[in-house]
């Protein structure tokens, strides 16, 4: 066996134990903690009163304005000072949350903005009030014109978990670069991990695809694209 | 029994009805037609307070509300008054991600909390009425536009509305599946349904209607029986409206 291959081999599990106990967990804590702040946050911007408006476009403005690795910086080495202090985990969590929150917060005032209007109007004839009508309503529909955009998100975050490996986390990422510190083999090494994150993706994608299919059914887009 | 009084609506400093009142006894059908831009669609939703009038009073039943300028109407009033009503719309405004009976079963389940069954039962009866029991399971998109009005006039009554609103319910649609439409709205109004519709389909407003209100830049010009607006109409304007839809579309009485 070729030493390239015998190294993949045995780096393999420990790499994917990282994948499975760090980079995983924080993709989908992050994911499911982001997108409900962004939800919270778009029907801020598009429904709530002037200030809570503003303080909602202020928190998308900070985020979507200064770099994730920066963000994380502050959380991790710079809260401290302040008397803040968050174990790595916690700390990438909170930032990634808080970025998966702002971009899907735009992702979904879109969404939510594209449903016409009669679809309220109607919801509203039917008798339902604003909140039955946007859970009933005009959520599932502009959940099903967010799938791509929400995926392409998802999909960045578990590459950009590897972000986490600047503030200690041993996440997927910096398992490699212990490996490669005592093996020296980085070529071999960051291959594998790059590898791993694509088959991650990979299956997001996959899941996209199957989610859209489902979608699809009601909009007449199965017969229609024929 | 529907009563509006002196209802009065502006949109900015645009005044768009003016000092409206009519009544609307129950089981009777009513047809608002006029000129584009008179104001029927803006009188039909200040029925069901999708608008609220700048001012004036709307009474369905035993629920009514009082709008003055400057002061909100309590929502528990407005939702009372609206649910009294049920509304068929000019592009039908089914729900696309729920099937034709899901549509009908939506407000029995939600605003009503029927169960499931009991739901399931009353739109189906309601499908049947209005003949589209066979296409129960499909979806809004691949129904034909006549189908999706029917299916959205059934969703408008599922509750047992005391008043039934449609506005043009049927001018999206090509004549062939106007006239499935026209016919389900005539057997509503043969049973005693109540009934007010905006509309410029003469064959609509003829066929179904016993009460015509002629509405010009948002006040009443005339109003009369069908008969008597479309054939003997007392007022020079609405005289000229008449013979101008009468030369676009053939006159069916
Ligand atoms: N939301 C709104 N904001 C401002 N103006 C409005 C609004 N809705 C309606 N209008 C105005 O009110 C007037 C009456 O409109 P309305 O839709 O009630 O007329 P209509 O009789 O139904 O006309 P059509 O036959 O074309 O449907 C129009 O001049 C319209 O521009
Ligand atoms: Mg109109």
């Amino acid at each position: 066996m070729p030493h390239w291959l015998q190294l993949m081999i045995d780096s393999l599990p420990t790499l994917l134990w990282a994948g499975v106990k760090f980079t995983i967990p924080l993709t989908l804590l992050s994911f499911v903690l982001g997108l409900s702040l962004g939800l919270v946050t778009a029907v801020a911007r598009l429904f709530g009163p002037w200030p809570v408006s503003a303080i909602a476009r202020f928190y998308v403005w900070i985020i979507r304005g200064t770099p994730l690795l920066v963000q994380l910086f502050v959380i991790f080495y710079g809260l401290p000072s302040v008397g803040i202090l968050l174990d790595a985990f916690t700390a990438a969590l909170i930032g990634f949350t808080l970025n998966v929150g702002a971009y899907t917060s735009e992702i979904i005032r879109a969404a939510i903005s594209s449903v016409p209007k009669g679809q309220w109007e109607a919801a509203y004839s039917t008798g339902m009030n604003w909140r039955q009508a946007m859970r009933r309503t005009i959520l599932p529909q502009a959940s099903r014109v967010s799938v791509p955009p929400l995926s392409n998100t998802f999909i960045s975050l578990v590459k950009d978990t590897s972000l986490a490996a600047a503030i200690t986390v041993p996440e997927l990422f910096q398992s490699a670069q212990r490996i490669v510190a005592t093996t020296y083999e980085p070529l071999i090494l960051y291959i594998e991990a790059a590898i791993i994150y694509l088959a991650l993706s990979s299956i997001l994608s996959h899941l996209q695809s199957r989610l859209e299919f489902r979608f699809a059914r009601y909009g007449g887009m199965l017969e229609a694209n024929r | 029994m529907i009563e509006l009084s002196h209802i009065e609506k502006r949109f900015g400093d645009a005044v768009i009805l003016k000092d409206i009142s009519l009544s609307f006894p129950e089981g009777s059908v009513s047809a608002l037609v006029g000129p584009s831009g008179g104001g029927k669609s803006t009188l039909l939703r200040c029925i069901n307070l999708l608008e609220q009038p700048t001012a004036g009073s709307v009474r369905i039943g035993a629920e009514s509300v009082d709008f003055a300028p400057g002061r909100k109407a309590p929502w528990q009033s407005i939702q009372k008054v609206r649910s009294q009503t049920g509304m068929v719309f000019q592009n039908f405004q089914l729900f696309p991600h729920r099937t034709a009976i899901e549509n009908v079963m939506e407000g029995l389940l939600v605003v009503q909390k029927w169960s499931r069954e009991k739901a399931r039962a009353r739109a189906m009866e309601l499908l049947t009425k209005v003949g589209m029991e066979h296409k129960a399971d499909a979806w809004p998109a691949n129904l034909s536009g006549g189908q999706q009005q029917r299916v959205a006039i059934a969703r408008a009554l599922a509750p047992s509305p005391k008043v039934l609103l449609c506005d043009e319910p049927t001018s999206a649609l090509d004549p062939e599946l106007s006239a499935e439409v026209v016919d389900v709205l005539g057997t509503l109004a043969k049973e005693g349904t109540t009934m007010v519709m905006a509309t410029h389909d003469l064959r609509l407003a003829s066929q179904v209607a016993n009460l015509v209100v002629f509405l010009e830049a948002g006040q009443v010009v005339e109003i009369g029986s069908a008969e008597q607006v479309f054939r003997n109409p007392v007022h020079e304007r609405t005289r000229q409206f008449v013979s101008s839809i009468n030369a676009a579309q053939t006159f069916s009485a």
